[in-house]
């Protein structure tokens, strides 16, 4: 059985300081949905309060549309799996797994058949008897996975399990928890800083800061139509030009940055927040380092500018283009490593181009810092 | 060995050894020797001592078991009991120091607040600057017939007639827990302290009860703080003198105080030899036992 979960108007303060403050979303039943952001924004101090760990200062949280308050983490339908796993060094794997049978007085016959099938499903048959310690990092995890399914929650919370595990073990564990999240068809909720992984899993993000959630969306929304600056800065890399709007209509923007005239056309989702941008507004204008490109003759693009470059840097697949504008502006840009760049050369100055559609405008704001 | 010199420097490797050696060898081995020497030995006026009559001899140990040579009684009941109340007195004070020191010993390590903690632990450690002889003395004034706890109960019109306190050996249990209390609590703590906090919170999550919680996540962990310190208030409880001599009962007699006896008053230090060799022999089989019994390794006392 899966649920839903609902968070109404939370706020937790510890003496004036606000771990969280006004924070309300609905979670859908079975859905993949992740809490993002830096570390201290909160995100782990929501996962406590649904978990059970924490009251709120204010607000509720219902889960399949019940009341939890007053209810403790013993007897609330989730499951949480810890940073550290918090697996039981001194029992074996099987009886770390059935551990909430035990305590719910199964017998061992029957904790030990749960074991065995919790096993199968996050593929370690057999492992039953061995000591946590005999298994390997992400065997681990799973054994976390298993224990947590054991009573068969209604909702899985997550909290940065995969935190510890290197690169590819990361990215392999990704795709197993997605698949595991589609086999046992229950609600996901997952907490992390890796956008990566938030993006590469989830349904949803919340993306939070200092407390609050700056928007909840599709992991495309998130990165293709920020919200808010601190969205645009945080969810993948992004170019950020202040400036102010000079012109602006439901459908286009035009703004002026340091003196250089961009167009910023607004696409049907965003209509709505266009609408609050006024002539002589403080704006950001974002662009994504993918989404500039070299100028060159057969360039169409609306908005160009000059920038000096100062060094690249070569990451596999990509090639990073570090750039200065004249007014100081850093700029980074990203182009596939198949593409020509060998006769740039560090201080000279070239001519950049990016499209109006890959252009987002938003007001003034908080941007992330890295 | 040229490791150890190598890694510490020729300075400071010597000072080990030395101090190591000197310890190991003046303090513990040739003391025991001669003690152990002198258990089998007969007791002699010093003159005779070296002399003809001096050879290896049983008699002390016999004496333990069966008495004197004059005695009707076909074991020597008057010593042998005082021996086993000893050492079960030590279990029970061992058992009840470890009920005391769990909840406290936990409460410090995973609930309190830091502030608190250190409050608690300088409040459990300041009462101990006093020394052991003076401690024992103010139980004796509270436990007393005429003392500070039956004056209060009386006075308060709670009950007519005193409590013999010290007559029913309340005032040596409560005396000999009290006296080695800390050795169970640090063990203790710092045991419980290197437990991992998410995982009692994860045995909640997955529906534990308390209870349960210490059962088979917090005691199996701190098992080895637990024996550490269960066998060092057994061995000194075992082997305590001053407390027992201040607060027991005129019917109780604890062992030492017969060794004491043999070698104090009865000058028969031969005897009180044999007696204290018994005591730390049995001592130690008996902690081996409970450590086999429970399953701790030697090794994991000390870590």
């Amino acid at each position: 059985m899966s649920a839903d979960v609902e968070l109404q108007n939370i706020s937790i303060n510890f003496g004036d300081f606000y771990a969280a403050k006004d924070v309300s979303v609905m979670i859908k039943k079975g859905e993949f949905f992740s809490f993002l952001g830096p570390s201290g924004c909160g995100k782990t101090t929501i996962l406590r309060t649904i978990s059970g760990f924490l009251e709120p200062s204010q607000g509720q949280v219902l889960i399949g549309g019940a009341n939890m308050s007053g209810i403790g983490p013993n007897k609330r339908p989730t499951s949480l799996i810890f940073q550290n796993l918090a697996l039981f060094p001194l029992m074996s794997v099987a009886d770390n797994i059935s551990f909430s049978l035990e305590v719910r007085g199964h017998s061992k016959a029957d904790r030990r058949a749960r074991a065995e099938e919790l096993l199968g499903l996050v593929a370690l048959e057999g492992q039953g008897d061995k000591k946590v310690h005999e298994l390997s990092g992400g065997q681990r995890q799973r054994v976390a996975i298993a224990r947590a399914l054991a009573i068969e929650p209604e909702v899985l919370l997550l909290d940065e399990p995969l935190s510890a595990l290197d690169l590819k073990l990361r990215q392999k564990m990704r795709s197993e928890l997605r698949a595991i999240q589609k086999r046992v068809g229950i609600t996901f909720i997952y907490i992390t800083h890796d956008q990566g992984e938030a993006l590469t899993m989830s349904d949803r993000v919340a993306v939070m800061n200092e407390g609050r959630i700056e928007q909840v969306d599709t992991c495309q929304a998130v990165y293709e139509q920020p919200k808010t600056p601190f969205v645009a800065s945080f969810v993948g890399e992004n170019n950020p030009f202040s400036g102010e709007v000079t012109a602006c209509n439901d459908s286009r923007v035009e703004v002026l940055c340091d003196g250089n005239k961009f167009v910023a056309e607004i696409s049907g989702n965003d209509r709505q927040d266009a609408q609050k941008l006024a002539v002589g507004q403080k704006i950001i204008l974002f662009v994504r380092p993918e989404s500039i490109s070299i100028k060159n003759n057969r360039s169409k693009t609306q908005n160009s500018f000059s920038a000096q470059l100062d060094s690249i840097e070569f990451e596999g697949h990509l090639q990073n283009l570090f750039l200065t504008t004249a007014s100081g502006n850093k700029v980074r840009l990203s182009v596939p490593n198949a593409e020509e760049i060998d006769h740039l050369t560090a201080g000279q100055t070239m001519n950049l181009a990016f499209s109006a559609q890959k252009a987002v405008v938003l007001p003034e704001g908080n941007l992330a810092v890295d | 060995m040229k490791n150890f010199f190598a890694k510490n420097g020729p300075i400071i490797s010597t000072y080990f050894l030395i101090a190591i050696g000197f310890w190991i060898i003046f303090l513990i081995i040739i003391p025991q020797l001669y003690m152990l020497d002198l258990s089998f030995r007969p007791n002699l006026p010093p003159l005779l001592r070296g002399g003809e009559e001096d050879v290896y001899t049983l008699t002390h140990y016999k004496h333990f078991l069966f008495g004197s040579e004059t005695s009707k009684d076909a074991y020597n009941y008057v010593d042998l009991k005082v021996f086993f109340t000893t050492l079960a007195t030590a279990v029970v004070i061992t058992i009840l120091s470890l009920c005391f020191c769990y909840p406290i010993a936990f409460y410090i390590a995973k609930i309190a607040e830091h502030k608190t903690a250190r409050l608690m632990i300088v409040s459990l450690i300041v009462p101990f600057w006093i020394n052991e002889l003076l401690r024992a003395f103010a139980l004796r004034i509270l436990f007393a017939g005429e003392g500070v706890i039956n004056n209060a109960l009386i006075n308060a019109g709670l009950m007519d007639n005193a409590i013999n306190f010290i007559g029913q050996d309340v005032a040596l249990f409560t005396g000999l827990t009290y006296a080695y209390l800390l050795l169970m609590m640090f063990p203790l703590y710092n045991s419980l302290e290197s437990l991992d906090t998410n995982q009692l919170e994860a045995a909640k999550d997955l529906g534990s009860s308390t209870l349960r919680t210490h059962w088979r996540v917090v005691i199996p962990h701190a098992k080895a703080g637990i024996a550490s310190g269960s066998t060092m208030v057994f061995m000194l409880t075992a082997g305590a003198l001053a407390t027992p001599v201040v607060l027991s009962s005129p019917n109780t007699f604890w062992f030492t105080q017969l060794i004491y006896q043999w070698f104090n008053m009865n000058d028969n230090w031969s005897r009180g030899a044999a007696y204290s060799v018994l005591l730390l022999l049995v001592s130690v089989i008996f902690v081996l036992l409970m450590m086999k019994l429970f399953r701790v390794k030697v090794g994991e006392i000390v870590k």
